[in-house]
């Protein structure tokens, strides 16, 4: 997995690529939990994310729940099929602001 | 390599081929052929002594086979050492039939076992991984309760959520249905097919109840005294006039069709296949 961090409109985001899994989330959640950290409204870019198992989505959930503690704006943007599924699957997709994509979000966001 | 690998085809993930199996002296599984496909839920269905049960306990690698092959996710069992087992073990999850949960542990310690043998991750991670488990099952907000506070179908739930704790790519699930009445079991049987749809896996469910059967498999596999009797889709399996196969779908006992020298070798106890009484 690797992972980016950019400022764009006044937005933090967050991009990674490839699987998001059992050996990579921890760092996943560190990279997460630092950017909500820096009070900025963050948008997590999953557009290059092949793969994310639940404790990827666990890292996003709790990500989430530090940007609402912090009054900070977090949001998922361009979730594959098969990530949405999983979200469904426990009905996470009514939690999260999901944007189709990045501009979609940057625009909200912004 | 497989067959299938080395002509450029994907592996399914479960491949079968001529599982010769003993217990003691008795042959049990007589030369099965078998496999499983990605995203499909295969029922394994037969009466009791069939070696349906034998089957699964192959399939997770618990016991070593007399003779042929048992690939799992691309991996030849019969060549592993015990320690690439348990690591091959991680990608697959188990229900077994009685929920097998710790009674001295909570329902949420239960499911977060898994995390704890075979991840590093943080606690925080595996309490809310532990918690969507229990939503997606049904069982939001039952993580602090001990397995003797539920009743069955919730330990049958619960024991759910511990199996795909981790996402594995092959759910087994021995018996989900047995003891539970019908309304508790048609809720687990859309519990298996929400899991499949949703995450992908490809599920083995070992039960003894058509009508589940019926409701979630996408084939079928009957096993008769340790052999295949059939593999192919519910539609198929109902077209089938085969008198054992017939008997099975009418819950009928099965009269064993045998001529009279073969049940004098038995009772003699020459068939090699019977051994002796212990």
């Amino acid at each position: 997995m690797k992972h980016s961090v950019k400022e764009d409109s006044g937005s933090l985001v967050v991009g990674f690529e490839g699987d998001v899994d059992l050996q990579n989330s921890p760092q996943a959640r560190k990279v997460l939990l630092e950017a909500v950290g820096r009070r900025q409204p963050v948008l997590v870019d999953l557009s290059s994310v092949s793969y994310i198992d639940s404790s990827g989505i666990a890292c996003l959930v709790e990500s989430l729940q530090a940007a609402r503690k912090a009054g900070t704006a977090f949001a998922l943007v361009a979730v594959s099929d098969s990530a949405l599924r999983v979200l469904q699957l426990a009905r996470l997709d009514t939690v999260f602001t999901i944007y189709g994509s990045l501009a979609d979000g940057l625009a909200q966001a912004g | 390599m497989g067959a299938a690998a080395a002509i450029g085809q994907r592996e399914h993930p479960v491949e079968v081929v001529d599982l010769v199996t003993h217990y003691g002296p008795r042959m049990i599984l007589k030369g099965v052929t078998m496999d499983v496909r990605e995203g499909e839920i295969m029922v394994v269905m037969g009466g009791s002594g069939s070696g349906k049960s034998t089957l699964l306990r192959y399939l997770l690698g618990l016991e070593r086979a007399t003779s042929g092959t048992i690939r799992v996710l691309g991996q030849d069992l019969g060549g592993l050492s015990h320690r690439e087992i348990t690591d091959l073990r991680k990608k697959m999850g188990v229900a077994f039939q009685g929920g097998a949960l710790f009674s001295s542990m909570t329902v949420g310690e239960n499911i977060m076992l898994p995390l704890y043998e075979h991840t590093d991750l943080d606690r925080s991670t595996m309490e809310i991984m532990a918690r969507i488990k229990l939503e997606v099952v049904d069982l939001a907000g039952f993580e602090h309760l001990m397995p003797a506070e539920l009743s069955g179908g919730m330990i049958k739930r619960a024991a759910f959520a511990r199996a795909v704790i981790m996402d594995p790519r092959i759910l087994f699930c021995d018996e989900p249905s047995a003891g539970l009445d019908p309304v508790v079991s048609s809720a687990l049987d859309d519990l298996i097919l929400r899991l499949r749809d949703a995450m992908g896996m490809s599920i083995v469910v070992v039960t003894h109840e058509l009508e589940s059967a019926f409701k979630i498999a996408d084939r079928v596999t009957v096993l008769d005294h340790g052999r295949i009797l059939f593999i192919g889709t519910v539609d198929e399996l109902r077209e089938q006039d085969n008198a054992r196969i017939q008997n099975l779908l009418n819950r009928r006992a099965q009269p064993e069709i045998i001529d009279g020298d073969e049940y004098l070798r038995r009772l003699t106890g020459e068939n090699m296949d019977e051994g002796t009484i212990q």
